[in-house]
């Protein structure tokens, strides 16, 4: 564009171009675009370090007054003594829970996929079914899980319990598992599948051999992604209906609660001005220890996902 | 001398490998019978609530959410989510647009190896945290003081909240939209001489416009199916009066009137205040997977064209 502008009467091409080249006009628009970027950029980083800088500074009257007792105690109606004993129990099985069923299921499924199915009709619907569910909000995902595993397989599940919610948040982090899982098993070099189709493999075995030594890593990031996933999220809970009162002595198939319930329902109870430690830091306080479990997994996952695409450059 | 039968191998073979292709696509098939059983729980449920309060239009033009004296009105569970997504896109779009455009246009690799970690665990913080954040630093802090509101719990409060949700969403889908762009164009619109501005505005973005959409519906969708923020930080307990379009309102979202409905202060175990959330949920579940869909088209049409 800027090289159509007419230059002066006497004026060769040459001198023309290198005028323009040499241009020592200030590119306005350039720098605004710049500094709006910069500003979108940073501000979005500042709200991530106000939000943990808040949330760290709002646990620390608990941290320092109650210390470890936090975690251990059960939960109370004073602010100052209360703990999320029953709620680490709960998180910790749900956790367990997603991580043994989503594993050989949702790999399962991603081999499936890669692996055998052909691609017709019925692999696209499967491929089409599986990208929606991940786009399903979690409270339906809740919504399920009170019907199928509270309601129908009460038997089984006990109801209310952890176990409807470790199958519950299984499902929901299902899609995700199965999506990750097959982007790393895509990513296998298909001459890793030729050499052992050459010597005679099935392709189970080639599978079991060479494709899934290669995709762990890419595999297990997913993994990892839907743990932190699945522990974080407090919509399900509170339509399995998660208690939060009283929960002296939690069990796998009784009455249940998990850190995100806890956090919701401390947050929404008023502080006595002038106390020490209130509700509010008590809730920030669970928010920490949620804080530090789910970016602990992040930090693993991203950390992971980096080196195994740093190892498989080259290749 | 090789035979026929070495090369297709023995009968244990073929037989595990039939096994482990029925056990795989079990697997594979399950993701159908989940659907199929979210679809079922939502229908069933929804029908039960419309046989139970006389299924009649007018129920649904009142003036207010009023589960346990059966008066539900759409109005209120519609513009609640209407305005708060829409709060949540202004915080969003041009945050996470921004942060996209800088990435993948303006940084140097080092900026980019620190900063895209940085988004990534962004997006990894519960929603149930960043309620928590809405509720005791985005209304006392910011929006109590600059706009006075009548409570400090409203629509503007929780859609901001959202909108810190949606950021890391919509920055990581433009960002894969603007990277997608072929380096050719831009090093043809350089080798015209255009300016790194002019090339961002006028070559990348255009080229991009499909994923940009894309990822701007993507967004929507989960700014309409968040649930927590919306509970916690925007103030309609359980029932009340329809509130308007007054963002400073307390207003109710589809999400939290299905957590209302299951478990919150108000909460019936039984009868249509109770089976109202599979209705809801429907609505939710239509909506959103509509959402997702159109996006889907988006996305399809950026690969065809790259």
């Amino acid at each position: 564009m800027a090289l159509m502008t007419p230059g002066k009467a006497g004026q060769t091409a040459g001198e023309i171009t290198a005028a323009q080249l040499t241009t020592s006009k200030r590119d306005v628009a350039g720098i605004v675009m710049l500094v709006a970027l910069l500003f979108t950029l940073i501000s979005t980083l500042l709200i991530l370090f106000v939000l943990i800088g808040r949330v760290v500074r709002d646990a620390m009257p608990v941290v320092t007054g109650e210390g470890t007792a936090f975690l251990t105690n059960t939960i109370g109606s004073n602010p100052a003594t209360t703990g999320i004993w029953p709620g680490l129990y709960g998180s910790f099985f749900i956790g367990v829970g997603v991580v043994v069923l989503t594993i050989p299921i949702g790999v399962g499924a991603a081999i499936y996929l890669e692996e055998y199915a052909k691609p017709n009709f019925v692999t696209n619907f499967l491929l089409v079914n599986i990208r929606n569910l991940a786009g399903v909000p979690s409270v339906i995902y809740g919504v399920l899980g009170l019907i199928i595993f509270v309601g129908w397989l009460k038997p089984i599940t006990g109801g209310s319990s952890v176990i409807s919610a470790a199958l519950t948040m299984a499902v929901l982090v299902l899609p995700i598992v199965i999506i990750t899982a097959m982007e790393a098993i895509r990513s296998v070099p298909e001459g890793l599948r030729d050499a052992g189709f050459g010597v005679g493999s099935s392709r189970w075995e080639v599978t079991r051999d060479h494709v899934l030594p290669y995709a762990a890593p890419g595999i297990l990031t997913g993994v990892v992604l839907s743990l932190a996933r699945a522990l974080g999220e407090a919509a399900p809970l509170i339509m399995l209906g998660a208690v939060t009162g009283l929960l002296p002595s939690p069990s796998l198939d009784g009455r249940f609660t998990a850190i995100p319930m806890l956090i919701y329902n401390w947050s929404g109870r008023p502080d006595v001005p002038g106390e020490e430690i209130g509700w509010t830091n008590a809730a920030a306080a669970a928010g920490l220890v949620l804080l530090l479990l789910v970016l602990t997994f992040n930090a693993f996952a991203i950390y992971l996902r980096n080196r195994f695409e740093k190892t498989r450059v080259g290749q | 001398m090789l035979t026929i039968q070495d090369l297709q191998g023995n009968r244990k073979q073929a037989n595990r490998e039939r096994l482990m292709r029925k056990l795989f696509g079990l697997a594979a098939i399950l993701s159908i019978a989940i659907s199929l059983l979210i679809l079922y729980v939502l229908v069933d449920g929804a029908i039960n609530f419309m046989v139970s309060i006389d299924w009649d239009w007018s129920l649904f033009r009142d003036t207010g959410w009023f589960p346990r004296r059966e008066r539900f009105d759409l109005q209120t569970i519609i513009t609640g989510s209407i305005i708060m997504g829409t709060v949540a896109m202004f915080v969003a779009v041009p945050f996470g647009l921004g942060t996209a455009i800088y990435l993948s246009e303006y940084a140097s690799r080092r900026v980019r190896s620190v900063v895209k970690p940085v988004i990534e665990v962004l997006a990894g913080i519960p929603s149930v945290i960043v309620g928590f954040f809405a509720l005791k630093v985005i209304a006392p802090d910011f929006v109590d003081p600059i706009f006075d509101p009548t409570t400090s719990r409203n629509m503007l409060v929780a859609g901001l909240g959202i909108g810190i949700l949606v950021i890391p969403i919509m920055a990581s889908l433009s960002e894969d939209a603007l990277s997608a762009v072929p380096g050719s164009l831009r090093e043809a619109s350089y080798g015209v001489g255009a300016k790194r501005v002019t090339t961002v505005t006028k070559v990348v973005i255009p080229a991009a416009v499909s994923g940009l959409v894309a990822a701007f519906i993507i967004s929507v969708s989960r700014a309409i199916g968040e649930t927590m923020v919306a509970t916690m930080a925007g103030g309609f307990d359980g029932s009340g009066p329809y509130t308007g379009w007054n963002v400073l309102k307390p207003g109710l979202t589809m999400t939290a009137a299905m957590t209302n409905a299951a478990g919150g202060t108000d909460a019936v175990k039984a009868g249509p205040a109770f089976d109202v959330l599979f209705f809801v949920g429907l609505l939710l579940f239509l909506i959103t997977l509509g959402l997702n869909s159109i996006g889907a088209v988006f996305v399809n049409r950026v690969r065809q064209k790259y």
